[in-house]
């Protein structure tokens, strides 16, 4: 154990103490912490060491730095839906009540049975995954469950997160990140000139390196005030999280600390910045050297903002060790605040700067192993080739400073080699965007990093992946030679810390390895989200009921009075059967389909696309965009209609109606409305642009009720007073003093009339239609009876038969193909490969007894190579027996031919015959005149 | 995501747009076949400077014409069609 209270004697701190009030736990142990406090700080002022176990041996981890690239510290916070696991004790500020587990340990962090894999270390060396994976099937089968109960990072909670997220948009001419020295003087300076300024720290608050490093804090302030008064904002616990095109920058905020209760959990911003100055300054990279990973072995200026920022002193002796001059400042803020340096090991053979008064200073000397149980007690080194050894509880490290380029990275930046601080610095970019300070590489110069002396398996690189210099030795031997292969054959970098700490050391094991310099050995390209960003946060308010939006019918009322079962179908909501008591989908949707078949129904089809084409070119347009005969049609009349793709294949079809001189209506399909308003805009904006024609989207404005069966016409005629169009014409005519365009187009195999009216005024419509039609024994029927009518009279569906692969010739539409040609998709239609007799083409499929399953693969016999499949399947509506639309190779020869419909994942295999793919009144006698 | 400035809109998120597709993929309706399906499967896809067909789908609903880098995304015009 270790780290008394600590007693500095800095007037700065003492007035930065507040009263250790606030009460947390860590794993169910009672703790208090100073306010502003993080959890990490906190911990190591309580005197815990380990606070959690690596990931794959399993070997006792401590805190290791103070900052959000944290690789060992990570926590589970919060409690129920709260629960926010992997978060950085480092980046998380101590609140009442605060609750925090350790995690990847069993059964306890003291005691950790997973430890016995630091023993078996050789079976986890780097390919493990990779050689289990594509080596035999039994040894994934042996290792699994060991694998399954070792590994994880955490348990994301299963309960719904209670606190809420937003999102949030803003526009700055400037956006700084970072609000260190450098970032001050930036964000200053641009809001003294007039700008709107938006500063942002992830810290809770201001100031960088000066909450730890004395240093003129009145700038804080001053540039505060600036910001705001020029109208700009300033955000703390806010990270830069992804830097995109054009100075589009996403910033996660957190409103309260995780695992915190609050209204709102965080704020997801959305910036447009005209100017980004990034601010982000350098992280401090670990040395690499036997057992460099025991609890108490910490990064050098980590070390300082513990003594300095929160008046913890993390150690009572201390070894520094360094290959730069920085790390001597953390020598003397121990050596003040009452803790022993016993040795400072620089790698360099002399300082630049002034040797610290304070302890001894050995140069050619470098970290060599460490030993102790659960935390540090000695380090060994060698200076100038002797060994030495040294009593330590703290070892401090400082392998230099690499600049935070992630967001420079993410923005499509280039990044330069630093020979000086041996790291890269931002490059050219093509964004407005510049870096300042220590992310612009103003750093102090570093010695390269010195070749591992002791033993490179337990030399941790990635200590949050558990990456040793042996496992980069190894990959680099068994030829991943690319940084990319590495990572992937090593899981290096491919923590939650995405490498923050470890991606510099790779780098320089692996040029070692190949014998070339660090820029010739590669850089990974960094990608958003700097640090982890919760979904909730991502989400924003857009879960639950509002993650997608819910398109009710003008007719939803009128529905719900029925307690209809609801179909979800894109994001409509329409009606599948409306069942009476006792009855199952099954039941109630053949009670419908009977009713239209004896009777009469009706039906909603409100969602049907529908578009309104005016102008002298109307008919041209629709001829550029329908592949069948419009400039013919009668004044009053219509026909049915299909749609090509430029390549020739069906898109969508529906019925097309001449209303006036140069008006008509366009109908499509429902799931295609949006796609099909663009391929008309397409057609007349881009292609043809001269024609004299407005097209106007009218789905929503209009509801439609279908009414078929053989008394509809009975009906209609009761309802307007007037004797209903023949088949195909078109009407105006009003019901129940409503006005309604009555079309007479039948899509069930029945006298059918398609009654639209606005879609505001709609319901007396319905409910006149509702009542004649129950008064003859007939009822509303919904998308289930709909598709058993469609199906038994053959009519093809869009995304079903007409699945985007089928040309019309395959889907039996050949012959109403217009003959002049014009039509997008016309001339793809003459490529040779679309004539081929072995193209899938529409057929029937027919059943004695059993239905036929949905999606059924076509064969000659179980097992025998695929021919088909089965599109769409339904009973027969007054007959028995199983019907189907299937597409099959060559179908059209085939009539006759007796194949096997087989489901294996349901353990369906059905004999059915090839049949023509109408079922139902081949001629259409039921509703020709 | 892009910033687009839309000639009758303004400056506008790259969220209201829709890419449609290269200007080098439009079918014209006299074009032979042979040179309809050069523009549609065998396209050069440059990398750099392209002229793009977009439209401010969730905006005016125009149809823009917009010359981008695509390698760098540097917009270097957008023209009302
Ligand atoms: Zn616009």
């Amino acid at each position: 154990m270790a780290a008394d209270p600590p007693e500095p004697d800095d007037a700065r701190h003492r007035e930065r103490e507040g009263a250790v009030s606030l009460n947390f736990t860590f794993d169910g142990v009672a703790m208090r912490a100073r306010p502003g406090d993080t959890l990490a700080a906190a911990l190591l002022r309580n005197g815990v060491r380990v606070v959690g176990r690596s990931f794959k041996y399993h070997r006792p981890r401590g805190v290791m730095s103070a900052g959000v690239e944290e690789p060992n510290a990570l926590v589970t916070v919060g409690t129920g839906g709260r629960t926010e696991p992997n978060t950085r004790a480092t980046d998380v500020f101590v609140y009442e009540g605060l609750v925090a587990r350790s995690q990847n340990r069993w059964p306890s962090l003291a005691f950790d049975a997973g430890a016995v894999l630091g023993l078996a270390a050789p079976v986890f060396a780097a390919g493990f995954y990779y050689k289990t994976f594509f080596g035999p099937p039994k040894r994934w089968m042996f290792y699994e469950r060991f694998i399954r109960r070792a590994a994880g990072m955490g348990n994301a909670p299963v309960e719904a997160d209670p606190d809420p997220s937003e999102h949030r948009a803003a526009f700055c001419e400037m956006l700084v990140v970072g609000s260190g020295p450098a970032g001050l003087k930036a964000a200053e300076a641009a809001a003294r000139a007039g700008h709107r300024v938006l500063l942002v720290e992830q810290d809770s608050e201001l100031g960088g390196s000066l909450l730890f490093d004395g240093g003129d804090r009145g700038c804080i302030a001053s540039a505060r005030d600036a910001v705001l008064a020029a109208g700009g904002r300033v955000l703390t616990r806010t990270t830069a999280s992804g830097l995109w095109d054009h100075g589009f920058v996403t910033l996660a905020e957190h409103i309260v600390e995780p695992g915190q209760a609050g209204p709102l959990s965080q704020r997801l911003w959305h910036v447009r910045a005209r100017r980004i100055v990034l601010a982000t300054g350098a992280m401090e990279r670990p040395l690499t050297f036997a057992d460099n990973d025991r609890p108490g072995i910490m990064l050098s200026r980590s070390v300082r903002t513990y003594v300095g920022r929160f008046g913890v002193v993390p150690g009572k002796r201390a070894v520094i060790a360094t290959s730069n001059d920085d790390a001597y400042a953390t020598a003397t803020a121990l050596a003040d605040a009452g803790c022993e340096v016993v040795a400072i090991l620089d790698s360099r053979t002399r300082a630049v700067i002034a040797e610290t008064a304070h302890c001894p200073v050995f140069f050619d000397a470098v970290p060599t192993g460490t030993t102790g149980r659960n935390s540090l007690a000695s380090v060994t080194a060698t200076v100038a080739g002797k060994p030495h050894r040294f009593d330590a509880d703290l070892l401090a490290m400082s392998g230099g400073f690499t600049p935070v380029v992630h967001l420079h990275s993410q923005g499509s930046g280039k990044l330069d080699w630093s020979a000086a601080i041996q790291a890269f610095v931002p490059g050219a970019t093509d964004q407005a965007l510049v870096a300042v300070g220590g992310a612009a590489g103003e750093i102090d110069a570093v010695a390269p990093a010195t070749p591992i002396l002791g033993t490179p398996k337990t030399s941790f690189i990635d200590f949050q992946n558990d990456v040793t210099a042996a496992d980069i030795d190894l990959a680099y031997a068994e030829g991943y030679r690319s940084v990319e292969h590495l990572k992937r054959y090593t899981t290096l970098g491919m923590g939650t810390d995405q490498g923050k700490t470890s991606n510099m050391a790779a780098l320089a094991r692996l040029a070692g390895a190949a014998g070339v310099d660090i820029p010739t050995a590669g850089l990974t390209r960094f990608r958003p989200p700097y640090t982890p960003l919760s979904l909730g946060a991502l989400a924003g308010p857009d879960g639950g009921g509002h993650a997608a939006p819910s398109r009710r019918l003008a007719l939803h009322d009128r529905h719900m009075a029925l307690a209809p079962l609801w179909q979800p179908l894109g994001l409509w909501h329409r009606p599948r059967a409306y069942p009476r008591a006792g009855e199952t989908l099954h039941d109630a949707a053949m009670r419908e389909a009977r009713a239209v078949r004896t009777t009469a129904g009706i039906v909603d089809v409100s969602t049907l696309a529908k578009f309104a084409v005016s102008g002298p070119d109307a008919a041209a347009l629709l001829e550029i965009v329908c592949a069948t005969g419009v400039a013919k049609l009668a004044v009053g009349r219509g026909r049915y209609t299909f749609m090509l793709r430029e390549d020739g294949m069906v898109m969508d079809d529906g019925t097309v109606w001449r209303t006036g001189e140069t008006t008509y209506l366009l109908t499509s399909s429902t799931g295609g409305a949006e796609r099909m308003e663009a391929h008309l805009s397409y057609a007349h904006r881009v292609l043809a642009p001269d024609l004299r024609v407005s097209v106007v989207m009218q789905q929503e404005q209009f509801a439609g009720i279908a009414l078929a069966g053989p008394l509809a016409r009975d009906v209609l005629e009761g309802l307007t007073g007037s004797p209903p169009p023949a088949h195909m014409g078109l009407a105006n005519a009003a019901i129940a003093g409503v006005p309604v365009v009555v079309l007479a187009a039948s899509y069930s195999g029945e006298r059918a009339f398609e009654v639209y009216a606005a879609g505001d005024v709609a319901g007396p419509v319905w409910d006149a239609l509702h009542d004649a039609v129950t008064a003859r024994g007939g009822c509303a029927y919904g998308l289930e009876a709909l598709e058993f009518l469609r199906i038994e009279k053959g009519h093809i569906v869009v995304g079903g038969e007409a699945d985007g692969r089928m040309t019309a010739h395959d889907l039996r539409l050949e012959k109403m193909l217009r003959k002049a040609g014009g039509y997008i998709g016309a001339s793809a239609l003459e490529r040779p490969a679309l004539a081929s007799p072995d193209r899938l083409q529409l057929v029937g499929l027919a059943s004695r007894g059993d239905g036929i399953p949905e999606g059924a693969m076509l064969v000659a016999s179980v097992g025998a190579k695929v021919e088909g499949h089965v599109t769409s399947a339904g009973p027969r509506v007054l007959e028995d027996g199983g019907i189907a639309l299937a597409l099959l190779r060559g179908g059209r020869a085939r009539l006759g031919e007796t194949l096997v419909a087989s489901s294996p994942t349901r353990g369906k295999y059905v004999t059915v015959t090839v049949v023509e793919p109408v079922f139902h009144d081949p001629k259409g006698a039921r509703y020709r005149d | 995501m892009l910033l687009i400035s839309c000639p009758h809109c303004g400056e506008r998120a790259q969220v209201e747009f829709t890419y449609e597709r290269t200007l080098d993929s439009v079918v014209t309706l006299a074009m032979p076949p042979e040179d309809a399906m050069r523009a549609l499967y065998e396209r050069a896809n440059p990398r750099g400077l392209d002229d793009e067909l977009w439209r401010h789908s969730y905006g005016c609903r125009q149809w823009l014409l917009i010359r981008r880098n695509r390698t760098t995304h540097a917009i270097e015009s957008v023209k009302a069609r």
